[in-house]
């Protein structure tokens, strides 16, 4: 079976692509606009934002998060800030070098059309979030300030202090809830979507369970637009909320939406190290912390000595070392990698020996300790808080942790996945960030997709539904809902020896372990003949209790839990499918003399798109090739 | 180390509830107190007898979705959040009392976990800035003084955790109201709706069931963004100023 992608990727030059795809689209007017009913799963910066323009375009709006309310999503824990092309510092920046920073630190692994389209639609954020009232951090003057951030060389960043997600996602939130005054979105918490519902193959809606009474509904809609965020929690322990889940996104893959690039993991340079087994997740440091932070290790392996008591002359600064020219601020693929490799030495900090120091002496002693406390006050007091060390005095101890997704459903231009009427936004799609994030560019993607992408896009599809109503009533509602019935009633009546969370912990070791910060193809093997054993043992032997007509987190997470133990196999296939380094991807077959990775633009330039073809058999890939026009490829170097 | 823990118990909103003891046992003192409850759970999932169901998401202190009041206070001892109470903080040994959030406007769902959705419905009331997507000026053409601007990310800091209301003697949500007018109201953005917005919000948390405010500073004391109780004060110029327009003009 072979099938084609379309990306619908605008003909024309690349700075007029956009504009050009506006004009040409197509519009719903504004007395048909309530006749549609839009679903929205998710209520982050991208779901929140998207429900909010919808809502006020005059679109009749259903949107539902797992959450007790729209403002916890999990963009609210985004510290560090926004990038945009304003040139507010006058450092050369500009909407071209936004697009092109972004290509090269995805290691040429997205779309040129939508990453200019992304630096483009950059600006509008910043002014859509400022009228808003977004506190972002001001100069004496009273305009806005920016700092730099990590892989980049100009400061382009906006930051409320740090907490930018909060703060840019309780304007989405505070947008969204003034439509739900206005009646035009409804609001549904507490409630997980838990499968898609397909009428003559299209995405028509949803069955969700309602977490506080356990009832099991379905809706129809015109349209279903995910919003459903990264899949980071496969991994067990991840920066991700504890609620972070892959299901949405799963069930619509296995509906028939191409997942891509799902080996495309970011793991995060700068997290609390792991303390101990019991541990329920992992602490971000903010990135920003590398601009005055210099990251080191001891020259001598297992070195006993307290970091106050190594002299200069026996500290490795690795990365200044290695990457003259950005130092300390590397692309976190690239800074993650560096701190495996130090700790594989056996130079690692710390009492598990997987950590590394990141010293804020030397700006102490340039800036002075309050200067360093403005800037980061609230992280050094976190870390203490977390780990009873204080920072200004004994360096920050660090290790790389999973953070964000690149990977996710397939999209093309419009945002739509291969089933029509399906669209899907911020990190739940694969589309602009390649094999590896830039700092500050995930709030700028969920919100480009939410406030200005989509609300133009949808009406491409929407225009071609009127008077295509489906009803709630049809057969494939009622089916899908049975089926998610049964399974939830499969998972109840087990009754086995181990807990959920038992399970999750020896999936997130295993894919840690094997698809982590370095994949190899025989690791990747031996992953996906354990991964389907420890699938086959959840649904033989997990114990889940209560029952499912009631408020159940065991049960909540028993599903999910279920659903990583799929998507896993398709993570690991891509990983050994992908034989060359990229991004975040690193395979120990494909390095250069210097051990950096050696990408492959022979065989690899393209999105793995990936195809549902059943239980227990292998998905099946399709291609969609990448082309530059307008940057060369080249070997990423930050030396 | 070990604790002895009296748990609400409750099955739903009309069950009544109950506190029941449990044992927790080898508790790494590095761990969270939510990870100590995840340790309690896993060994009452084993003995088949249903966990204790409490509410948390980001768990490191920013999403507000943690609550749970521990021996008498809501977040329990330090400052932040539930989620960021390490169990180093506890003696061995210690008897640990765990409670729900109670407030007459948030009503118990199971167990430790209750519905704070009132919030939201407050927002709705008032709590924005109305901008059209796509109409909104030149960031830079509207000079924010530093010290406004940073004034207002500190009334914007609120999580939304609802412990103001728990610590409250009448369950008022004066804090959570004030941080919002105050953040809004601070920035020349805010100022069209800054009248209508300050009456609709509070008459919306009166319509909900929460009290009013006393000033007992029981909130700012519990906060754990650190929301300043001088907002207060601010909200309530803003309210008599919007009262007295409105007395006028009907």
């Amino acid at each position: 079976m072979s099938m084609t992608l379309d990306s619908k990727v605008p003909s024309g030059p690349l700075e007029r692509k956009w504009s050009k795809h506006r004009g040409e689209s197509k519009l719903v007017a504004p007395n048909n606009r309530p006749k549609f009913d839009i679903i929205i799963v998710g209520s982050g910066l991208a779901g929140a934002s998207a429900a909010a323009t919808l809502g006020e375009l005059g679109y009749n709006v259903k949107c539902f998060c797992f959450q007790d309310s729209a403002r916890r999503a999990h963009s609210i824990a985004a510290q560090g800030g926004i990038n945009a092309a304003k040139n507010y510092q006058n450092d050369g920046d500009s909407v071209f070098r936004l697009f092109y920073d972004t290509i090269k630190g995805g290691d040429f692994r997205s779309r040129e059309a939508n990453v200019h389209r992304l630096a483009e639609i950059s600006l509008n954020i910043i002014d859509q979030c400022v009228a808003q009232g977004v506190p972002f951090a001001r100069e004496y003057g009273g305009l806005l300030a920016n700092r730099s951030f990590g892989g980049v060389q100009v400061s382009r960043t906006f930051y409320a202090r740090g907490q930018t997600g909060q703060q840019l996602l309780l304007g989405a939130y505070q947008a969204l809830e003034h439509e739900v005054a206005e009646g035009t979105v409804k609001m549904y918490p507490r409630t997980e979507m838990l499968d898609l519902v397909l009428v003559d193959g299209h995405a028509k809606g949803i069955v969700v369970r309602n977490l506080v009474t356990g009832e099991i509904s379905t809706h129809a809609a015109d349209t279903v637009v995910l919003a459903t965020g990264g899949y980071g929690n496969v991994f067990y322990l991840s920066t991700n909320a504890k609620g972070c889940n892959v299901t949405a996104t799963w069930r619509a893959h296995k509906r028939g939406a191409l997942f891509a690039n799902p080996c495309f993991t970011q793991i995060h340079p700068t997290c609390i190290p792991v303390s101990g087994p019991y541990q329920a997740k992992l602490t971000l440091m903010s990135e920003s912390l590398r601009n005055d932070g210099r990251v080191w290790v001891p020259d001598k392996k297992k070195d006993p000595r307290p970091p106050g008591q190594i002299p200069e002359s026996e500290r490795d600064y690795y990365l200044e070392r290695k990457y003259p020219s950005f130092g300390n601020l590397v692309p976190r693929d690239i800074a993650s990698r560096n701190a495996k490799e130090v700790c594989d030495e056996g130079r690692g900090v710390g009492p598990s020996g997987l950590g590394v120091y990141l010293d804020f002496s030397d700006a102490i002693k340039r800036h002075g300790e309050d200067t360093i406390r403005e800037r980061y006050g609230n992280l050094f007091e976190m870390y203490q808080n977390i780990t009873n060390e204080d920072a200004y005095k004994t360096p920050m101890r660090i290790y790389p942790a999973v953070h964000y997704t690149m990977g996710g459903l397939w999209v093309d231009y419009n945002l739509m996945s291969t089933i029509p009427g399906l669209h899907v936004l911020g990190e739940a799609n694969f589309s602009d960030h390649g094999a590896n994030r830039l700092g500050a560019s995930a709030l700028m993607q969920g919100l480009s997709d939410g406030y200005f992408v989509i609300p133009s896009t949808i009406a491409n599809y929407l225009a071609t539904q009127l008077g295509k109503k489906v009803s709630a009533n049809r057969p494939e509602f009622k089916a899908a809902e049975s089926e998610v019935r049964l399974r939830i009633n499969r998972l109840l009546s087990i009754k086995g020896k181990k807990s959920v969370t038992t399970f999750h912990r020896e999936l997130g070791l295993l894919v840690w372990d094997k698809c982590g910060m370095a994949r190899d193809a025989q690791g990747l093997k031996d992953a996906l003949q354990k991964i389907p054993a420890l699938r086959e043992e959840f649904w033989q032997n997990v114990n889940v209790l209560g029952d499912g007509a009631e408020f159940n987190q065991a049960l909540e997470h028993a599903g999910r839990v279920a659903d990583f133990l799929e998507f896993a196999e398709l993570m690991c296939l891509d990983a050994l499918d992908r034989k060359e380094s990229c991004g975040c991807h690193f395979r120990l077959e494909s390095q250069t003399k210097e051990g950096e990775a050696l990408r492959d633009d022979e065989h690899y330039c393209y999105v793995s798109a990936w195809e549902y073809t059943g239980p227990n058999t292998p998905a099946n890939l399709v291609m969609e090739p990448l082309t530059f026009e307008y940057v060369k490829l080249s070997q990423r170097s930050y030396k | 180390m070990n604790f002895k823990l009296k748990v609400w118990r409750q099955k739903n909103a009309v069950s009544p509830g109950s506190f029941k003891d449990y044992d927790a046992k080898d508790i790494p003192s590095e761990a969270s107190f939510l990870e100590m409850l995840d340790i309690v759970n896993e060994s009452l999932t084993g003995n088949s007898e249903d966990p204790i169901e409490f509410d948390s998401d980001c768990r490191e202190g920013i999403c507000g979705m943690c609550s749970l009041v521990i021996n008498g206070i809501p977040h329990g001892p330090g400052k932040g959040t539930t989620c960021q109470v390490y169990m180093r903080r506890f003696t061995d040994g210690d008897t640990i009392w765990i409670e729900p959030f109670r407030a007459a406007a948030f009503s118990p769902i199971k167990d430790l976990v209750v519905d704070r959705s009132a919030f939201d419905r407050i927002i709705q009331a008032g709590g924005y800035i109305v901008v059209r997507t796509g109409s909104a000026p030149e960031a830079n053409s509207l000079p924010v003084p530093k010290h406004n601007a940073d004034l207002a990310m500190e009334a914007a800091a609120c999580i939304g955790c609802g412990a103001c209301v728990a610590a409250c003697p009448n369950s008022s949500a004066m804090l959570f109201v004030a941080a919002k007018v105050s953040h809004l109201g601070l920035l020349p953005q805010g100022q069209a709706e800054r009248e209508t917005r300050a009456i609709h919000m509070v008459r919306e948390m009166d319509e909900l069931g929460f009290g009013n405010c006393r000033n007992y500073y029981e909130c700012e004391a519990i906060c754990p963004a650190e929301i300043s109780a001088t907002f207060i004060a601010r909200l309530n110029r803003d309210y008599a100023a919007a009262s007295a327009q409105e007395a006028l003009t009907v």
